[in-house]
Protein backbone atom coordinates (compact mmCIF):
# COMPACT_ATOMS: atom_id res chain seq x y z
CA UNK A 1 0.00 0.00 0.00
CA UNK A 2 1.36 3.40 -0.89
CA UNK A 3 0.67 5.75 2.01
CA UNK A 4 2.72 8.37 0.23
CA UNK A 5 0.51 8.44 -2.83
CA UNK A 6 -2.70 8.13 -0.85
CA UNK A 7 -1.84 11.21 1.19
CA UNK A 8 -0.77 13.12 -1.90
CA UNK A 9 -4.05 12.28 -3.61
CA UNK A 10 -5.99 13.59 -0.61
CA UNK A 11 -3.89 16.77 -0.54
CA UNK A 12 -4.64 17.32 -4.18
CA UNK A 13 -8.27 17.69 -3.19
CA UNK A 14 -7.50 20.36 -0.58
CA UNK A 15 -4.80 21.39 1.92
CA UNK A 16 -5.14 19.37 5.15
CA UNK A 17 -3.41 18.61 8.43
CA UNK A 18 -2.23 15.21 9.66
CA UNK A 19 -5.28 14.02 11.61
CA UNK A 20 -7.56 15.18 8.82
CA UNK A 21 -5.57 13.14 6.31
CA UNK A 22 -5.78 10.05 8.47
CA UNK A 23 -9.54 10.56 8.96
CA UNK A 24 -10.19 11.01 5.23
CA UNK A 25 -8.09 8.00 4.31
CA UNK A 26 -9.88 5.74 6.77
CA UNK A 27 -13.32 6.98 5.88
CA UNK A 28 -12.78 6.32 2.20
CA UNK A 29 -11.34 2.84 2.72
CA UNK A 30 -13.71 1.81 5.51
CA UNK A 31 -10.96 1.72 8.16
CA UNK A 32 -9.74 -1.45 6.51
CA UNK A 33 -6.11 -0.45 6.69
CA UNK A 34 -5.77 1.68 9.83
CA UNK A 35 -3.01 4.32 9.65
CA UNK A 36 -1.21 5.42 12.75
CA UNK A 37 -0.66 9.12 13.05
CA UNK A 38 3.11 8.68 13.40
CA UNK A 39 3.16 7.06 9.94
CA UNK A 40 1.24 10.02 8.55
CA UNK A 41 3.70 12.57 9.93
CA UNK A 42 6.81 10.63 8.88
CA UNK A 43 5.36 10.38 5.39
CA UNK A 44 4.52 14.09 5.29
CA UNK A 45 8.11 14.88 6.34
CA UNK A 46 9.46 12.78 3.52
CA UNK A 47 7.06 14.31 1.01
CA UNK A 48 8.15 17.77 2.11
CA UNK A 49 11.82 16.83 1.80
CA UNK A 50 11.12 15.69 -1.78
CA UNK A 51 9.26 18.99 -2.49
CA UNK A 52 5.99 17.18 -3.23
CA UNK A 53 4.17 19.03 -0.43
CA UNK A 54 4.84 22.20 1.54
CA UNK A 55 3.81 23.57 4.91
CA UNK A 56 1.03 26.08 4.58
CA UNK A 57 0.78 27.72 8.02
CA UNK A 58 -1.67 26.53 10.66
CA UNK A 59 -5.42 26.56 10.96
CA UNK A 60 -5.47 28.88 13.98
CA UNK A 61 -5.87 25.93 16.35
CA UNK A 62 -2.29 24.80 16.16
CA UNK A 63 -2.75 22.24 13.34
CA UNK A 64 0.01 22.39 10.78
CA UNK A 65 -1.54 22.53 7.30
CA UNK A 66 0.12 20.89 4.30
CA UNK A 67 -0.62 21.64 0.66
CA UNK A 68 0.48 19.89 -2.51
CA UNK A 69 3.07 21.34 -4.91
CA UNK A 70 3.05 21.15 -8.72
CA UNK A 71 5.60 18.35 -8.53
CA UNK A 72 3.25 16.60 -6.09
CA UNK A 73 0.34 16.92 -8.52
CA UNK A 74 2.44 15.40 -11.28
CA UNK A 75 3.34 12.53 -8.95
CA UNK A 76 -0.35 11.82 -8.21
CA UNK A 77 -1.19 11.90 -11.91
CA UNK A 78 1.47 9.36 -12.72
CA UNK A 79 0.41 7.14 -9.76
CA UNK A 80 -3.13 6.90 -11.10
CA UNK A 81 -1.86 6.41 -14.64
CA UNK A 82 0.41 3.46 -13.78
CA UNK A 83 -0.91 -0.02 -13.05
CA UNK A 84 0.03 -1.47 -9.69
CA UNK A 85 3.18 -3.50 -10.31
CA UNK A 86 2.56 -7.24 -10.07
CA UNK A 87 6.00 -8.39 -11.16
CA UNK A 88 7.01 -9.53 -7.70
CA UNK A 89 4.16 -11.56 -6.25
CA UNK A 90 3.73 -10.62 -2.62
CA UNK A 91 4.96 -13.34 -0.31
CA UNK A 92 2.05 -15.68 0.13
CA UNK A 93 2.41 -17.48 3.43
CA UNK A 94 -0.35 -19.93 2.61
CA UNK A 95 1.23 -21.00 -0.69
CA UNK A 96 4.55 -21.44 1.03
CA UNK A 97 2.97 -23.41 3.87
CA UNK A 98 1.19 -25.76 1.49
CA UNK A 99 4.25 -26.23 -0.67
CA UNK A 100 6.24 -27.23 2.38
CA UNK A 101 3.45 -29.40 3.74
CA UNK A 102 3.34 -31.29 0.45
CA UNK A 103 7.03 -32.04 0.52
CA UNK A 104 7.28 -33.07 4.17
CA UNK A 105 6.36 -36.62 5.11
CA UNK A 106 4.70 -36.03 8.47
CA UNK A 107 2.24 -33.30 7.57
CA UNK A 108 -1.45 -34.02 6.92
CA UNK A 109 -1.93 -31.77 3.93
CA UNK A 110 -5.70 -32.18 3.70
CA UNK A 111 -6.00 -31.11 7.31
CA UNK A 112 -3.96 -28.00 6.52
CA UNK A 113 -6.21 -27.28 3.53
CA UNK A 114 -9.42 -27.81 5.50
CA UNK A 115 -8.32 -25.70 8.46
CA UNK A 116 -7.50 -22.87 6.11
CA UNK A 117 -10.72 -23.33 4.16
CA UNK A 118 -12.77 -23.06 7.29
CA UNK A 119 -10.93 -19.96 8.48
CA UNK A 120 -11.13 -18.25 5.09
CA UNK A 121 -14.81 -19.09 4.83
CA UNK A 122 -15.49 -17.46 8.20
CA UNK A 123 -13.66 -14.38 7.01
CA UNK A 124 -15.68 -14.39 3.80
CA UNK A 125 -18.90 -14.63 5.80
CA UNK A 126 -17.85 -11.64 7.87
CA UNK A 127 -16.91 -9.56 4.84
CA UNK A 128 -20.19 -10.51 3.20
CA UNK A 129 -22.19 -9.43 6.23
CA UNK A 130 -20.34 -6.13 6.35
CA UNK A 131 -20.88 -5.65 2.66
CA UNK A 132 -24.56 -6.25 3.03
CA UNK A 133 -24.78 -3.65 5.78
CA UNK A 134 -22.68 -1.20 3.78
CA UNK A 135 -24.81 -1.71 0.69
CA UNK A 136 -27.90 -0.88 2.71
CA UNK A 137 -26.24 2.33 3.93
CA UNK A 138 -25.10 3.27 0.44
CA UNK A 139 -28.66 2.76 -0.84
CA UNK A 140 -27.71 -0.02 -3.25
CA UNK A 141 -30.68 -1.55 -5.03
CA UNK A 142 -31.65 -5.21 -4.66
CA UNK A 143 -30.63 -5.91 -8.25
CA UNK A 144 -27.11 -4.68 -7.52
CA UNK A 145 -27.54 -1.26 -9.12
CA UNK A 146 -25.51 1.21 -7.12
CA UNK A 147 -27.69 3.79 -5.44
CA UNK A 148 -27.04 7.49 -5.44
CA UNK A 149 -25.63 7.31 -1.90
CA UNK A 150 -22.54 8.88 -0.44
CA UNK A 151 -19.30 8.48 -2.45
CA UNK A 152 -17.36 7.36 0.64
CA UNK A 153 -19.87 4.58 1.32
CA UNK A 154 -19.55 3.49 -2.28
CA UNK A 155 -15.74 3.52 -2.01
CA UNK A 156 -15.93 1.32 1.06
CA UNK A 157 -18.24 -1.10 -0.77
CA UNK A 158 -15.63 -1.54 -3.47
CA UNK A 159 -12.90 -2.09 -0.91
CA UNK A 160 -15.03 -4.79 0.72
CA UNK A 161 -15.65 -6.34 -2.70
CA UNK A 162 -11.91 -6.49 -3.22
CA UNK A 163 -11.47 -8.35 0.07
CA UNK A 164 -14.34 -10.68 -0.82
CA UNK A 165 -12.94 -11.53 -4.24
CA UNK A 166 -9.45 -12.05 -2.83
CA UNK A 167 -10.75 -14.43 -0.18
CA UNK A 168 -12.84 -16.21 -2.79
CA UNK A 169 -9.74 -16.66 -4.93
CA UNK A 170 -7.94 -18.18 -1.97
CA UNK A 171 -10.79 -20.64 -1.38
CA UNK A 172 -10.86 -21.60 -5.05
CA UNK A 173 -7.17 -22.18 -4.96
CA UNK A 174 -7.61 -24.43 -1.91
CA UNK A 175 -10.26 -26.44 -3.81
CA UNK A 176 -7.88 -26.65 -6.70
CA UNK A 177 -5.05 -27.90 -4.47
CA UNK A 178 -7.30 -30.51 -2.92
CA UNK A 179 -8.56 -31.72 -6.29
CA UNK A 180 -5.02 -31.91 -7.56
CA UNK A 181 -3.88 -33.89 -4.52
CA UNK A 182 -6.78 -36.33 -4.86
CA UNK A 183 -5.88 -36.92 -8.51
CA UNK A 184 -2.25 -37.37 -7.66
CA UNK A 185 -3.09 -39.86 -4.91
CA UNK A 186 -5.26 -41.81 -7.36
CA UNK A 187 -2.47 -41.86 -9.94
CA UNK A 188 0.03 -42.94 -7.32
CA UNK A 189 -2.29 -45.76 -6.21
CA UNK A 190 -2.60 -46.91 -9.81
CA UNK A 191 1.11 -46.80 -10.54
CA UNK A 192 1.69 -48.75 -7.32
CA UNK A 193 0.02 -51.74 -8.94
CA UNK A 194 1.89 -51.41 -12.23
CA UNK A 195 5.26 -49.91 -11.26
CA UNK A 196 5.92 -50.11 -7.52
CA UNK A 197 8.77 -47.58 -7.54
CA UNK A 198 7.53 -43.99 -7.76
CA UNK A 199 9.82 -41.32 -9.16
CA UNK A 200 10.70 -39.08 -6.20
CA UNK A 201 11.45 -36.00 -8.29
CA UNK A 202 7.81 -35.86 -9.42
CA UNK A 203 6.76 -35.10 -5.91
CA UNK A 204 8.46 -31.73 -5.88
CA UNK A 205 7.60 -30.23 -9.22
CA UNK A 206 3.99 -29.14 -8.56
CA UNK A 207 4.90 -27.76 -5.14
CA UNK A 208 7.44 -25.50 -6.78
CA UNK A 209 4.74 -24.22 -9.07
CA UNK A 210 2.60 -23.36 -6.09
CA UNK A 211 5.35 -21.14 -4.67
CA UNK A 212 6.11 -19.27 -7.83
CA UNK A 213 2.41 -18.65 -8.47
CA UNK B 1 -42.17 -27.70 19.47
CA UNK B 2 -38.62 -26.46 19.20
CA UNK B 3 -37.51 -24.27 16.35
CA UNK B 4 -35.59 -27.09 14.70
CA UNK B 5 -36.90 -27.21 11.16
CA UNK B 6 -34.67 -29.88 9.71
CA UNK B 7 -32.81 -32.67 11.38
CA UNK B 8 -30.77 -35.46 9.86
CA UNK B 9 -29.98 -38.12 12.46
CA UNK B 10 -27.26 -40.62 11.48
CA UNK B 11 -28.45 -40.54 7.89
CA UNK B 12 -26.81 -42.78 5.32
CA UNK B 13 -27.77 -43.32 1.71
CA UNK B 14 -26.28 -46.08 -0.38
CA UNK B 15 -27.17 -46.40 -4.05
CA UNK B 16 -27.08 -49.84 -5.62
CA UNK B 17 -25.96 -53.07 -4.02
CA UNK B 18 -22.94 -55.28 -3.60
CA UNK B 19 -19.70 -54.45 -5.34
CA UNK B 20 -21.34 -51.71 -7.41
CA UNK B 21 -22.84 -49.85 -4.47
CA UNK B 22 -22.03 -46.18 -3.86
CA UNK B 23 -22.17 -44.71 -0.37
CA UNK B 24 -23.42 -41.21 -1.21
CA UNK B 25 -23.96 -40.20 2.44
CA UNK B 26 -22.40 -41.78 5.49
CA UNK B 27 -23.80 -41.21 8.94
CA UNK B 28 -24.66 -37.55 8.49
CA UNK B 29 -25.91 -35.56 11.49
CA UNK B 30 -27.19 -32.08 10.86
CA UNK B 31 -29.70 -29.84 12.60
CA UNK B 32 -30.98 -26.61 11.11
CA UNK B 33 -33.16 -24.17 13.01
CA UNK B 34 -35.68 -21.59 11.96
CA UNK B 35 -33.95 -18.44 10.77
CA UNK B 36 -30.75 -20.18 9.76
CA UNK B 37 -29.15 -19.92 6.34
CA UNK B 38 -26.82 -22.86 5.77
CA UNK B 39 -24.61 -23.47 2.75
CA UNK B 40 -23.40 -26.94 1.76
CA UNK B 41 -20.11 -27.19 -0.12
CA UNK B 42 -17.94 -30.02 -1.31
CA UNK B 43 -16.39 -31.54 -4.41
CA UNK B 44 -18.52 -32.97 -7.18
CA UNK B 45 -19.93 -36.32 -6.09
CA UNK B 46 -19.47 -35.61 -2.37
CA UNK B 47 -23.19 -36.10 -1.68
CA UNK B 48 -24.59 -32.55 -1.68
CA UNK B 49 -27.61 -33.24 -3.89
CA UNK B 50 -28.21 -36.54 -2.10
CA UNK B 51 -28.36 -34.69 1.21
CA UNK B 52 -30.82 -32.19 -0.20
CA UNK B 53 -33.14 -34.77 -1.79
CA UNK B 54 -33.30 -36.67 1.51
CA UNK B 55 -34.00 -33.47 3.42
CA UNK B 56 -36.80 -32.66 1.00
CA UNK B 57 -38.39 -36.10 1.27
CA UNK B 58 -37.71 -36.85 -2.40
CA UNK B 59 -35.69 -39.94 -1.52
CA UNK B 60 -35.49 -42.28 1.43
CA UNK B 61 -32.50 -42.82 3.70
CA UNK B 62 -30.91 -46.26 3.69
CA UNK B 63 -30.54 -45.85 7.44
CA UNK B 64 -31.07 -43.07 9.94
CA UNK B 65 -33.98 -40.65 10.02
CA UNK B 66 -34.86 -37.26 8.55
CA UNK B 67 -37.15 -34.98 10.56
CA UNK B 68 -38.92 -31.95 9.10
CA UNK B 69 -40.44 -29.79 11.82
CA UNK B 70 -40.15 -32.74 14.15
CA UNK B 71 -41.98 -35.18 11.87
CA UNK B 72 -39.96 -38.27 10.92
CA UNK B 73 -40.31 -38.59 7.15
CA UNK B 74 -39.76 -42.36 7.26
CA UNK B 75 -43.18 -42.90 8.82
CA UNK B 76 -45.20 -40.87 6.30
CA UNK B 77 -47.32 -42.31 3.50
CA UNK B 78 -46.63 -41.12 -0.02
CA UNK B 79 -49.61 -38.79 0.13
CA UNK B 80 -48.65 -37.36 3.50
CA UNK B 81 -45.13 -36.80 2.24
CA UNK B 82 -46.36 -35.03 -0.89
CA UNK B 83 -48.55 -32.81 1.23
CA UNK B 84 -45.72 -31.91 3.60
CA UNK B 85 -43.49 -31.10 0.64
CA UNK B 86 -46.03 -28.80 -0.96
CA UNK B 87 -46.80 -26.98 2.28
CA UNK B 88 -43.55 -26.72 4.13
CA UNK B 89 -40.74 -27.35 1.68
CA UNK B 90 -39.60 -25.19 -1.22
CA UNK B 91 -37.15 -27.02 -3.46
CA UNK B 92 -34.93 -25.54 -6.16
CA UNK B 93 -33.64 -28.40 -8.33
CA UNK B 94 -30.17 -28.40 -9.82
CA UNK B 95 -31.84 -28.82 -13.23
CA UNK B 96 -34.86 -26.56 -12.40
CA UNK B 97 -37.55 -29.26 -13.01
CA UNK B 98 -40.14 -26.81 -14.37
CA UNK B 99 -43.25 -27.78 -16.32
CA UNK B 100 -42.61 -26.78 -19.96
CA UNK B 101 -46.30 -26.52 -20.91
CA UNK B 102 -46.98 -23.93 -18.19
CA UNK B 103 -46.07 -20.27 -18.08
CA UNK B 104 -43.71 -18.86 -15.47
CA UNK B 105 -46.51 -17.71 -13.19
CA UNK B 106 -48.41 -21.00 -13.63
CA UNK B 107 -45.31 -22.93 -12.67
CA UNK B 108 -44.94 -20.87 -9.53
CA UNK B 109 -48.65 -20.96 -8.64
CA UNK B 110 -49.05 -24.72 -9.25
CA UNK B 111 -47.91 -26.03 -5.84
CA UNK B 112 -50.11 -23.47 -4.08
CA UNK B 113 -53.17 -24.45 -6.11
CA UNK B 114 -52.50 -28.16 -5.58
CA UNK B 115 -52.49 -27.39 -1.91
CA UNK B 116 -55.92 -25.78 -2.02
CA UNK B 117 -55.06 -22.10 -2.28
CA UNK B 118 -57.73 -20.36 -4.42
CA UNK B 119 -56.43 -19.78 -7.96
CA UNK B 120 -56.67 -16.01 -7.69
CA UNK B 121 -54.64 -15.88 -4.50
CA UNK B 122 -52.09 -18.36 -5.84
CA UNK B 123 -51.65 -16.18 -8.94
CA UNK B 124 -51.09 -13.13 -6.82
CA UNK B 125 -48.55 -14.92 -4.65
CA UNK B 126 -46.82 -16.14 -7.81
CA UNK B 127 -46.59 -12.57 -9.09
CA UNK B 128 -45.05 -11.44 -5.81
CA UNK B 129 -42.48 -14.22 -5.89
CA UNK B 130 -41.58 -13.46 -9.52
CA UNK B 131 -41.15 -9.82 -8.61
CA UNK B 132 -38.75 -10.75 -5.79
CA UNK B 133 -36.52 -12.62 -8.23
CA UNK B 134 -36.72 -9.77 -10.73
CA UNK B 135 -38.75 -11.31 -13.59
CA UNK B 136 -42.35 -10.26 -13.00
CA UNK B 137 -42.54 -8.94 -16.56
CA UNK B 138 -41.89 -12.47 -17.86
CA UNK B 139 -44.80 -14.00 -15.91
CA UNK B 140 -46.69 -15.13 -19.02
CA UNK B 141 -43.76 -16.68 -20.89
CA UNK B 142 -43.41 -20.40 -21.43
CA UNK B 143 -40.21 -22.12 -20.37
CA UNK B 144 -38.83 -22.50 -23.91
CA UNK B 145 -39.13 -18.74 -24.32
CA UNK B 146 -36.83 -18.05 -21.38
CA UNK B 147 -33.08 -18.12 -20.91
CA UNK B 148 -31.43 -20.57 -18.51
CA UNK B 149 -30.94 -17.88 -15.90
CA UNK B 150 -34.56 -16.75 -16.21
CA UNK B 151 -35.80 -20.32 -15.80
CA UNK B 152 -33.62 -20.68 -12.76
CA UNK B 153 -35.31 -17.67 -11.26
CA UNK B 154 -38.74 -19.18 -11.97
CA UNK B 155 -37.57 -22.27 -10.08
CA UNK B 156 -36.49 -20.08 -7.15
CA UNK B 157 -39.79 -18.19 -7.18
CA UNK B 158 -41.62 -21.53 -7.03
CA UNK B 159 -39.59 -22.51 -3.98
CA UNK B 160 -40.15 -19.31 -2.01
CA UNK B 161 -43.82 -18.75 -2.86
CA UNK B 162 -46.22 -18.93 0.08
CA UNK B 163 -43.69 -18.58 2.90
CA UNK B 164 -42.40 -22.15 3.12
CA UNK B 165 -40.54 -22.86 6.32
CA UNK B 166 -37.85 -25.01 4.74
CA UNK B 167 -36.16 -23.91 1.53
CA UNK B 168 -33.75 -26.31 -0.12
CA UNK B 169 -31.82 -24.95 -3.08
CA UNK B 170 -29.41 -26.98 -5.21
CA UNK B 171 -26.97 -24.59 -6.91
CA UNK B 172 -29.61 -21.85 -7.21
CA UNK B 173 -27.17 -19.35 -8.66
CA UNK B 174 -25.45 -21.64 -11.15
CA UNK B 175 -26.94 -20.05 -14.27
CA UNK B 176 -26.89 -16.45 -13.07
CA UNK B 177 -24.48 -13.57 -13.60
CA UNK B 178 -22.91 -12.22 -10.46
CA UNK B 179 -25.24 -9.24 -9.86
CA UNK B 180 -28.37 -11.36 -10.41
CA UNK B 181 -26.89 -14.08 -8.22
CA UNK B 182 -26.38 -11.56 -5.42
CA UNK B 183 -30.02 -10.52 -5.78
CA UNK B 184 -31.12 -14.14 -5.32
CA UNK B 185 -28.89 -14.55 -2.28
CA UNK B 186 -30.49 -11.45 -0.82
CA UNK B 187 -33.90 -13.05 -1.37
CA UNK B 188 -32.84 -16.29 0.33
CA UNK B 189 -31.20 -14.37 3.18
CA UNK B 190 -34.39 -12.36 3.71
CA UNK B 191 -36.37 -15.59 3.81
CA UNK B 192 -34.11 -16.87 6.55
CA UNK B 193 -34.42 -13.62 8.45
CA UNK B 194 -38.19 -13.96 8.17
CA UNK B 195 -37.91 -17.30 9.98
CA UNK B 196 -37.38 -19.96 7.31
CA UNK B 197 -34.57 -22.50 7.41
CA UNK B 198 -32.62 -22.22 4.17
CA UNK B 199 -30.17 -24.83 2.88
CA UNK B 200 -28.24 -23.98 -0.25
CA UNK B 201 -25.81 -26.20 -2.12
CA UNK B 202 -23.17 -24.17 -3.91
CA UNK B 203 -19.75 -24.48 -5.51
CA UNK B 204 -19.16 -20.74 -5.17
CA UNK B 205 -17.38 -19.69 -2.00
CA UNK B 206 -18.54 -16.14 -2.51
CA UNK B 207 -22.14 -17.27 -2.39
CA UNK B 208 -21.57 -19.51 0.61
CA UNK B 209 -20.30 -16.35 2.28
CA UNK B 210 -23.92 -15.23 2.62
CA UNK B 211 -24.74 -18.14 4.92
CA UNK B 212 -24.62 -18.24 8.71
CA UNK B 213 -23.04 -21.67 8.58
CA UNK B 214 -21.14 -23.51 5.89
CA UNK B 215 -21.10 -27.31 6.01
CA UNK B 216 -18.31 -29.07 4.12
CA UNK B 217 -19.01 -32.51 2.68
CA UNK B 218 -16.41 -34.96 1.46
CA UNK B 219 -17.03 -38.54 0.37
CA UNK B 220 -20.50 -38.45 1.89
CA UNK B 221 -19.40 -37.21 5.30
CA UNK B 222 -19.55 -33.82 6.96
CA UNK B 223 -15.88 -33.04 7.51
CA UNK B 224 -16.07 -29.52 8.87
CA UNK B 225 -18.22 -26.52 9.47
CA UNK B 226 -17.60 -22.79 9.34
CA UNK B 227 -19.85 -20.55 11.36
CA UNK B 228 -19.26 -16.83 11.34
CA UNK B 229 -19.04 -15.23 14.75
CA UNK B 230 -20.85 -11.96 14.06
CA UNK B 231 -17.81 -10.22 15.47
CA UNK B 232 -16.52 -7.17 13.60
CA UNK B 233 -13.10 -7.49 15.25
CA UNK B 234 -12.56 -10.54 13.06
CA UNK B 235 -12.51 -8.29 10.05
CA UNK B 236 -9.34 -6.55 11.11
CA UNK B 237 -7.80 -9.61 12.71
CA UNK B 238 -8.12 -11.41 9.39
CA UNK B 239 -6.26 -8.78 7.41
CA UNK B 240 -2.80 -10.05 8.28
CA UNK B 241 -2.37 -13.24 6.33
N1 LIG C 1 -29.45 -42.39 -8.46
C1 LIG C 1 -28.19 -42.71 -8.25
N2 LIG C 1 -27.72 -43.97 -8.48
C2 LIG C 1 -26.44 -44.31 -8.23
N3 LIG C 1 -25.53 -43.46 -7.76
C3 LIG C 1 -25.90 -42.20 -7.52
C4 LIG C 1 -27.25 -41.75 -7.75
N4 LIG C 1 -27.32 -40.45 -7.41
C5 LIG C 1 -26.10 -40.09 -6.99
N5 LIG C 1 -25.24 -41.13 -7.05
C6 LIG C 1 -23.84 -41.13 -6.63
O1 LIG C 1 -23.76 -40.67 -5.31
C7 LIG C 1 -22.65 -39.81 -5.12
C8 LIG C 1 -23.15 -38.45 -4.61
O2 LIG C 1 -23.91 -37.83 -5.64
P1 LIG C 1 -24.53 -36.39 -5.49
O3 LIG C 1 -25.41 -36.15 -6.66
O4 LIG C 1 -25.15 -36.27 -4.15
O5 LIG C 1 -23.22 -35.47 -5.55
P2 LIG C 1 -23.06 -33.87 -5.53
O6 LIG C 1 -22.21 -33.54 -4.37
O7 LIG C 1 -24.40 -33.22 -5.62
O8 LIG C 1 -22.23 -33.60 -6.86
P3 LIG C 1 -22.32 -32.39 -7.93
O9 LIG C 1 -21.52 -31.27 -7.34
O10 LIG C 1 -21.62 -32.94 -9.12
O11 LIG C 1 -23.75 -32.06 -8.19
C9 LIG C 1 -21.94 -39.74 -6.45
O12 LIG C 1 -20.89 -40.66 -6.42
C10 LIG C 1 -22.99 -40.18 -7.45
O13 LIG C 1 -22.41 -40.81 -8.55
MG1 LIG D 1 -25.39 -32.07 -7.09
Amino acid sequence: MSIKHSLLALLQESPRYGYQLRGEFEERTGSTWPLNIGQVYTTLDRLERDSLVEKDGDDGEGHLIYSITDAGRAEVMSWFAQPVAATNPPRNELAIKLALALTLADVDVSAVVQAQRSASMKLLQDYTRQRRAAATNAGTQLNGDPGAGDANDAAWLLVLDSLIFTTEAELRWLDHCEGWMAKRAATAAKSMTTAPVAAPSQKFAPADQAVSK
Amino acid sequence: MSNEILQLASVSRTYGEGAMSVAALRNVNLTISAGEFVAVMGPSGSGKSSLLTLAGGLDKATSGEVFVEGTPLGGLSINELARLRRRAVGYVFQDFNLVPTLTASENVALPRELDGTPARKAKRQAKDALRLVGIEDLADRFMDQMSGGQQQRVAIARAIVGQRRLILADEPTGALDSATGDGILEVLRNRAEAGAAVVMVTHEARHAGWADRVVFLKDGRIVDEAASQHDPAVLLAGMGH
